[in-house]
């Protein structure tokens, strides 16, 4: 997993492991991570959260499987 | 051809680059971004831009692709800057290279509104206050929503 921007900032961190299992989603992920309470709560908070999944953009439902890079960050500014 | 850099870019070497794309091209659009002093925050003195190497290239590249098939594009031409950039530095530059003008502007354009809501780009502004993630506007939505 990865985190860019503010919420690398915020979680301190840019990079975990996490073990997947069949079935999980980037939703459940999100939801596990949020569980931790702290900055981890806005991860299922007001602000949307963007999910990425090997590179391209993925969805609450997208299934994440071992091996897969799966990225979590907010809205894009660029530009 | 998509550079995600560091480094300053020559607006003149990358239109004599695009000027070198055939007899074919009739209309060349460029777009240079720079670093203004009020964003989110007033008194912005510079910017942070992070990235999300791999995905940006690839995603911008998609950009490319599509509006390749919306318009004649004979060449185009990506850079985007990250890192600390100071007042006034270029950030991005597009430019399209086309047999005419109306196609060079809508490339360039539409590759431009896509790139703010898609390419995986956060820009943080710093003041003399302290520093602040900027947030997406809805008016880059909208510009962007209007081109599907």
């Amino acid at each position: 997993m990865r985190f860019f921007a503010r919420l690398r900032e915020d979680l301190k961190t840019d990079q975990l492991a996490i073990d997947a299992r069949p079935g999980l989603t980037a939703g459940d992920v999100l939801a596990e991570l949020a569980s931790q309470g702290g900055p981890w709560d806005q991860l299922q908070g007001d602000q949307p959260v963007m999910i990425a999944i090997n590179q391209a953009m993925a969805k609450p439902g997208s299934e994440v499987k071992a091996g897969d890079e799966l990225a979590f960050f907010p809205p894009v500014t660029g530009g | 051809m998509i550079s995600v850099q560091s480094d300053d870019f020559d607006v003149a070497a990358e239109y004599a680059a695009l000027r070198d794309s055939g007899a074919g091209t009739g209309a060349i659009a460029t777009f240079t971004g720079l670093v203004r002093d009020s964003g989110d925050l007033q008194g912005v003195t510079g910017l942070y831009l992070e990235h999300y190497p791999g995905m940006t290239e690839q995603v911008i590249q998609g950009l490319i692709d599509d509006a390749s098939k919306r318009w004649d594009v004979r060449k185009a031409r990506v850079i985007h800057r990250v890192g600390r950039l100071a007042l006034c530095d270029q950030i991005v530059f597009v430019g399209v290279c086309s047999a005419h003008r109306g196609d060079a502007f809508a490339a360039c354009e539409f590759i431009m509104d896509a790139l703010k809501t898609s390419a995986p780009f956060w820009k943080k502004e710093i003041t003399s206050d302290g520093e602040h993630w900027v947030e997406q506007k809805e008016s880059d939505r909208a510009r962007s929503e209007d081109w599907k």
